[in-house]
């Protein structure tokens, strides 16, 4: 899960991490207020939505005076900020923080993050502060730093004078750079973080080290143990209807084709997709109703396949295992009977109790095109959608 | 012979007297797996569906001499399960649990660093060697006995993989389900490994998904040290870049571990690639004659 900026912020603070003094304000009118509360100018006025780029598309700003502080804001709020993460429609401001600014005098990159290859927290920082560090890695991968914590005795001082010493810093940085380090790993451990991005951390023209952006990702499995970040979710960054499955416990990501998968596992989903590819169509999205999908899961996995007004047929591919064919079948019958299914609909069944799942289908009545197979499926999807298209 | 387990394997249930974990128990059990018993905190000492229960893992080996255990603990208790089954002297740890938190997984990976027990999973469907031993939640009947051994990052899409072999009369030595997280117990050189060495096992299929350098490092394991034929797939060519695709682990972040470079490896590594999902087997069959 990722949360915004100054949520992030907030988090770092509690560790004792140093961070702009700052505030969010939702609508314009208080924003001057709040600038001349923090104290004297500059102040970075900074849109808070999830996406990276903001600056690039003019979601941060640095005002002189309160007054700009108010126009930069009612400017920010309420636009649409593309940058090269939100793709092309952009999303839209709601939020906005209003920082105290700083003098800078050079920038770095830190992030700790689970690193698969080790199985281990890894520090990772450059003194390629303020860029894409994708980029830095692609081009000069030599000025990135790792250092791999050991999960048993954690975040060392020497491990963080290492890595503050590879940066360039001098001796009265590296001071402040121990316990800093110290208190990164430690909010990444306390929150259960899967990524803690610092970028830039800023070294101050009055000397002091600052962490002028942060972003953090929440592992989705440990949010059970932190409720209150859990309620930092921010829905107007979501998919409306990825979050509409997540309530039915259906993992659906939105794709651009026009052919509607139902799947259960996500692995078979992925293949799926990819063999409509293959056969020359196009996935309309991803959609995993899981291993123990009842009928009412089935009905709104149907439900929002067909909220996304691209697709133009359906295949269903079920391996039952644990889930048998005949609860799939009874919750495609039902789905059909409740929404009407009007585009041509392919299944797919393999598994526990096939054939009756089969036979379930084929006396419902349903215009279902049975398929035996993969290839099967794919190529009758992908005929009849084409087939569809050139009637209408 | 086959890897990991055969009909010998003595099994235990952690989490039996769950709806889920008693399930598969029974489902075991009625394949023919050794399912000696179960743990339950709390439950020691009752019997569920014929099963002993016992409080810990380390009552429940003494009692029943299990050296294999499968975990169906819900994730808040998963990583304990783990750790509590390795401290048991538990050889083999299979979790199914979908849901562990990755920090948990990172201090059962260092916990287990410096012990002899293996962990199969989390998040993945078991292992079965057909015929003689099935833990996990794999339908058994899709299996036949055979000379393919099958590991897999996934669980529906490895059952496809098999009955594509089965369908064509070609039976499996051992599948193994490694699990969609980014830290697991076992990963695809672990397995490639155990296969290579064992006798009965004259091909392998390597199924795997977009995400992370585990299928780069297998292949470079066959280039480098594998006599036997293998062929793969890997799932997610038509996946977006930096969306989670179900499991954890299914996620191409900074461009890095999507299907076409990985197939690409893959394939310089003298791995038979399927393009598509469908012919999993005929890939094998390109290069394998059973």
């Amino acid at each position: 899960m990722n949360i915004h900026e100054y949520q992030a912020k907030a988090i770092l603070k509690n560790f004792g991490v140093p961070v702009p003094e700052g505030h969010v304000i939702y609508n314009s009118n208080s924003a001057r207020d709040w600038a001349k509360r923090l104290g004297e100018g500059p102040w970075a006025v900074k849109a808070q939505i999830h996406a990276g780029g903001r600056g690039k598309g003019g979601g941060v700003k640095i005002a002189k005076t309160a007054d700009e502080v108010k126009q930069f804001a009612r400017n920010m709020i309420g636009m649409t900020l593309v940058t090269h993460q939100t793709g092309p429609e952009g999303k839209i401001v709601k939020r906005v923080l209003v920082e105290k600014g700083c003098n800078i005098a050079d920038e770095f990159y830190l992030s700790f993050l689970v690193d698969r290859s080790t199985n281990k927290v890894t520090l990772m920082a450059s003194a390629e502060g303020g860029m894409d560090i994708e980029e830095v890695a692609a081009n000069t991968p030599e000025k990135i730093f790792f250092e791999v914590i050991d999960p048993t005795i954690g975040m060392t001082a020497f491990k963080a004078r290492k890595v503050a010493f590879k940066l360039g810093f001098k001796i009265a940085q590296v001071k402040q750079a121990v316990p800093l380090f110290i208190n990164l790993y430690r909010s990444f451990i306390e929150t259960d973080c899967s990524l803690l991005e610092i970028n830039p951390l800023v070294l101050t023209a009055e000397g002091q080290l600052l962490c002028l952006d942060a972003k953090l990702n929440i592992d989705d499995n440990a949010l059970f143990r932190h409720l209150r970040i859990r309620d930092l979710r921010d829905y107007d960054e979501e998919d409306a209807h990825e979050i509409e499955a997540s309530q039915y416990d259906l993992s659906y990501i939105a794709l651009d084709g026009n052919i509607g998968c139902l799947v259960n596992g996500a692995g078979l989903a992925m293949a799926t997709m990819d063999i409509i590819k293959h056969s020359g169509g196009e996935p309309a999205n991803f959609l995993d109703v899981g291993g123990g999908a009842t009928i009412e899961r089935v009905t709104e996995a149907f439900k929002i396949i067909l909220s996304d007004h691209k697709v133009k047929g359906i295949l269903v591919n079920i391996f039952g295992g644990i889930m048998k064919c005949d609860v799939i079948a009874t919750g495609i019958i039902e789905a059909a009977k409740q929404i009407g299914v009007t585009v041509p609909l392919v299944v797919r069944l393999e598994g526990t109790n096939v054939e009756k799942g089969k036979k379930m289908l084929a006396e419902s009545g349903l215009n279902i095109i049975a398929a035996d197979g993969m290839a099967d499926a794919a190529e009758k999807i992908v005929a009849a959608v084409s087939d569809a298209g050139r009637v209408s | 012979m086959s890897i990991l387990i055969d009909k010998n394997t003595r099994v235990i249930t952690q989490g039996i007297t769950g709806a889920t974990g008693l399930f598969h128990a029974q489902g075991a059990r009625d394949y023919g797996t050794q399912m000696v018993g179960g743990v339950t905190p709390g439950k020691g000492g009752t019997q569920i569906d014929g099963f002993p229960v016992f409080d810990t893992v380390e009552d429940a080996v003494k009692a029943t001499g299990a050296t294999a255990s499968v975990i169906y603990v819900p994730p808040i208790g998963a990583a304990d399960a783990m750790l509590e089954a390795v401290d048991a002297g538990i050889e083999l740890v299979i979790c199914i649990t979908e849901g562990v938190p990755v920090l948990d997984m990172v201090k059962v990976k260092q916990y287990m660093q410096c012990r002899e027990a293996r962990l199969i999973g989390p998040n993945c469907p078991g292992v079965i060697t057909p015929g003689a031993c099935k833990i996990g939640i794999m339908p058994g009947y899709i299996h036949k006995p055979g000379p393919v051994g099958v590991v897999s990052r996934s669980g529906t899409l490895t059952y496809e993989a098999v009955w594509q072999l089965s369908c064509r009369d070609i039976g499996q030595t051992t599948c193994v389900g490694i699990g969609g997280d980014p830290v697991n117990g076992t990963d695809f050189v672990d397995c490639l490994k155990l296969f290579e060495a064992d006798p009965e096992t004259k091909a392998v299929i390597m199924i795997g998904e977009i995400g992370g350098d585990a299928e780069e490092l297998a292949a470079e394991y066959v280039k480098e040290q594998m006599t036997k034929p293998v062929a793969a797939f890997i799932a997610g060519a038509t996946a977006p870049s930096g969306k989670r695709m179900g499991h954890a682990g299914a996620i191409i972040s900074g461009g890095k571990g999507d299907a076409a470079s990985k197939k690409a490896f893959l394939s310089a590594c003298g791995v038979s690639v399927a393009e598509s999902p469908a012919d999993i087997a005929a890939a094998l069959l390109r290069i394998w004659t059973p």
